[in-house]
């Protein structure tokens, strides 16, 4: 008998507590931000997707034509093809294509490039209607940088 | 009459604007989110456009459908709030008709709701729909049974079924302070008329996908919704005249009709307090949910009731 | 009391069969039960797998070993770090690497904040199982900070793909610090608020306690592990039981309960996320300075041949890899024992005689990952 009015009134108190937490929350302020009205700042180390970047230096990619980045990456996404120019030592690149919809973000070919020419850029804003919308050509990406 | 008819439409879709927003407002901020914001300035004419999209919406009925039962739920579900609307005093001045078995009138309609439940489950053709409506049966009928014994005690103190008479014999006290144990079990009663959560069993969302209202889209939907806020209005004016004193409170001057804006505070005041319990409390079990009236609030529903007859013959 | 109701010999014909199909609220990924039910009893329960198998231990076959590691975060999702630090231990076992002790450091500490973040989000959608639609919120905001963290650690919010072999892809600096250590302030002081709100409230209790009662000898026939076998009572971690990395040198305690229900694996996954704090809290006092990559990690992991195997401790249990290796870079073979797999197949046995509502807290309790469970 005693533990039917004792679970009855823990209960109640159980219930009346948790009342206090969400009443409490209801007059806090809101954690949350209006997407796309107001947009949170993305960290620089954020992994999108990679392009070749500019250097300052010489105003043009150091990509080297090895093809490291095209045998290092597990999902086969990377299309690196250069042609012997003449004048220029080593290949000149001619077609870096990246096939982003097979790509798992690993990292492998930013990583094992010999000259540091790629890195992940912080798009992070990324919907098309066709998957080719998603093959990125990085050589036209990098001229067009400015 | 027709005045009194149009006045009930307007409440009916009012009431359902005014809380769906509401409801969905507090349920963000619980949260810790803002709700709607979009549409309109602070989201203010969501529901307006909500509702015209699901007017709009195609009509599906599934292939091996009881068609006429199918089609025939959500109007039994929402066709029954119009009636008690007629009864209940909103001021001294302002009421419909002024029935003298107003209580039973209610709750007479009130249980049409359980058929539409019933109805609807079991014309849907679909497992999950039909475990809402089972459940959602023998939950209404069970918790009748503390509505109508915590309201009793009210009634054996006013010797009157009159929601008017009832309303006007709360000038010096308001029953809540003379009967707080009754207000607390027609409060919880009230949860579980409306199936509103925690006894939200016969919609429950993440068990039964939907529950009984799986197969319906577009205005069959919204005429569920529709009566599932009125039923609300109506149970929580019903303790607003019972408990809570009517249109009692400080008469504003100048102003004839003062009554029905204390009574639309306190009415709204108690659906906060549903909207609030919702979005904080897990469901309960089916076998605990029906142990609970039959064990807990059934058993203190009776004791009550015997007091008050004691004391009422005493005093 | 058990809810179970017993078999009865002649009722077959009453009973129907409801499929809680690939695509249910609470059955969390693409597992498909069959129910049969009596009434409201399931009486028999049969899990069909498969939805999501993907092949990840085919695609291991084909690619060099070290390719493999985007594969293991995409295996679960929610403990990604942990099934990136097994692989990259097993491969560091099979080929003899060392790693510095600022690696296994960071590795430890961004462990386990993955397996506070995937308590968290097992917290709040259990939670949203039973009905209960804030604590979700609530949890996913905390969640929110540590995703913040490891982000600016790893660059990914869900599947990382951090840890290499021989070492950590990119270092810490004083910003992951100071931030990890005010979340460690900030999580410890929403512990109340939780108890308050979801631990405390009768309604939970009533549905957790007594539900799926476990017990050791159940979870020593099926293989299951993890906050389920601590629930029962049986302390076994593996980060005790066979301390891997540098786990011997933390002071924390591993939580167990007696009873076994779903309360008493609820309150060891609770409790875990306090000595996860632990630790997080005695690695960073303690972290040294270094480089974070091994000296001599050849480019092209060849595997001498032979059978290596590495057990971590993911946050639903033990998490083991085989690797059968020939002697080139490409494996034989690798198997990965994934602990949700063993996890759901005591779902049959327990769950047996349950109502609806019991069985889907009884899995809730479980906390599965079904990607992982296929593979």
């Amino acid at each position: 008998m005693r533990s039917y009015f004792s679970k009855l009134f823990t209960g109640a108190w159980s219930l009346i507590v948790g009342l206090k937490v969400t009443i409490k929350a209801m007059f806090s302020p809101i954690v949350t931000c209006q997407y796309p009205r107001e947009k949170l700042e993305v960290t620089p180390n954020y992994r999108g997707h990679i392009d070749l970047v500019k250097f300052a230096d010489t105003g043009t990619h150091k990509c080297i034509t090895c093809g490291s980045c095209m045998r290092e990456c597990p999902s086969d996404c990377i299309v690196v093809d250069g042609e012997k120019r003449e004048g220029v030592k080593g290949k000149a690149l001619t077609v870096f294509t990246l096939n982003f919809t097979k790509c798992s973000l690993c990292g492998a070919c930013v990583e094992v490039c010999p000259t540091k020419a790629l890195d992940y850029s912080d798009e992070y804003e990324l919907a098309g209607f066709a998957r080719t919308d998603f093959h990125y050509d990085l050589l036209k990406r990098v001229e067009e940088r400015e | 009459m027709v005045v009194a008819a149009v006045c009930g439409a307007v409440i009916v879709f009012g009431n359902a604007l005014v809380m769906g927003y509401a409801e969905r407002k507090l349920a963000g901020h619980i949260m810790l989110r803002p709700g709607p914001m979009e549409v309109g300035p602070h989201g203010l004419y969501q529901l307006v456009i909500d509702g015209l999209k699901l007017m709009g919406k195609q009509l599906v009925i599934p292939k091996n459908a009881d068609k006429p039962l199918f089609m025939l739920a959500p109007l039994l579900a929402f066709a029954p709030v119009f009636v008690p609307l007629l009864v209940i005093p909103f001021s001294d001045k302002i009421q419909g008709f002024d029935l003298d078995v107003g209580l039973l009138l209610i709750l007479a309609f009130a249980s049409i709701n359980v058929l539409a439940i019933l109805i609807g489950g079991w014309s849907s053709n679909n497992k999950y729909s039909l475990f809402g409506a089972i459940r959602s049966v023998a939950q209404n009928v069970a918790y009748e049974i503390p509505m109508l014994l915590s309201l009793l005690a009210i009634i054996f103190m006013t010797n009157s079924f009159s929601l008017k008479e009832i309303a006007a014999a709360q000038s010096p006290v308001w029953f809540v302070i003379i009967q707080p144990l009754a207000f607390l079990i027609y409060i919880v009663a009230m949860v579980a008329e409306t199936n509103r959560a925690p006894f939200d069993l016969p919609e429950a969302e993440s068990e039964l996908t939907a529950g009984f209202h799986t197969e319906y889209s577009g205005m069959s939907f919204s005429l569920f919704v529709l009566g599932e806020y009125a039923n609300m209005f109506i149970v929580c004016s019903v303790a607003t005249v019972f408990f809570l004193g009517g249109d009692s409170g400080i008469p504003l001057p100048y102003f004839e009709y003062s009554g029905i804006i204390w009574f639309l505070m306190k009415v709204y005041a108690l659906m906060f307090f549903l909207v609030w319990i919702r979005w904080t409390y897990p469901r309960t079990r089916f076998d605990q949910l029906m142990n609970f009236c039959w064990k807990y609030l059934i058993p203190f529903s009776l004791v009550n009731l015997l007091i008050t007859v004691v004391m009422v013959k005493l005093l | 009391m058990s809810m179970n109701v017993e078999v009865l010999e002649d009722d077959k014909h009453h009973r129907y069969v409801l499929n809680m199909g690939p695509q249910h609220p609470s059955t969390h990924g693409v597992l498909r039960v069959l129910l049969e039910l009596e009434g409201e009893y399931a009486m028999n329960l049969l899990p069909v797998l498969g939805y999501g198998h993907r092949c990840h231990e085919k695609i291991a076959e084909f690619k060099p070993a070290k390719s493999f590691m985007p594969n293991t975060a995409r295996m679960d999702y929610l403990g990604a770090l942990i099934y990136n630090h097994g692989f990259a231990q097993l491969l560091e076992r099979a080929c003899g690497i060392e790693v510095p002790e600022r690696v296994e450091y960071i590795r430890v500490i961004t462990s386990e904040l993955n397996r506070i973040q995937s308590h968290l989000l097992w917290y709040g959608a259990y939670l949203l199982d039973l009905g209960a639609f804030t604590p979700i919120m609530y949890a996913f905001d905390d969640r929110e900070h540590i995703l913040d963290i490891l982000e600016d650690v790893t660059g990914s919010r869900l599947t990382y793909c951090y840890f290499r072999v021989g070492g950590v892809s990119k270092d810490i600096d004083d910003k992951f610090v100071t931030s990890t250590r005010a979340f460690v302030k900030r999580l410890r002081g929403r512990f109340p608020m939780y108890e308050d709100l979801v631990n405390g409230n009768v309604i939970l209790q009533n549905r957790l306690i007594d539900i799926g009662e476990l017990t050791p000898q159940t979870c020593a026939r099926y293989g299951v592990t993890g906050p389920l076998l601590r629930g029962t009572g049986v302390a076994y971690d593996i980060r005790r039981a066979e301390p891997y990395s540098i786990y011997s040198k933390f002071d924390f305690e591993i939580p167990t309960e007696t009873k076994g229900d779903c309360m008493a694996s609820f309150l060891v996954r609770f409790r875990e996320l306090e000595q996860s704090l632990r630790i997080i809290e005695q690695a960073l006092d303690s972290l040294p300075e270094g480089p974070i990559m091994a000296a001599k990690v050849p480019k092209k992991l060849k595997i001498p041949a032979g059978d290596y195997n590495s057990s971590v401790e993911a946050p639903r249990g033990e998490l083991s890899y085989y690797l059968v290796s020939d002697g080139s870079d490409v494996p034989y073979r690798l198997k990965v024992r994934t602990p949700s797999y063993s996890n759901l197949s005591i779902v049959p046995e327990v769950c047996q005689g349950m109502l609806i509502s019991d069985v889907v807290s009884a899995m809730g309790s479980l906390d599965l990952v079904i990607p992982e469970i296929d593979r």
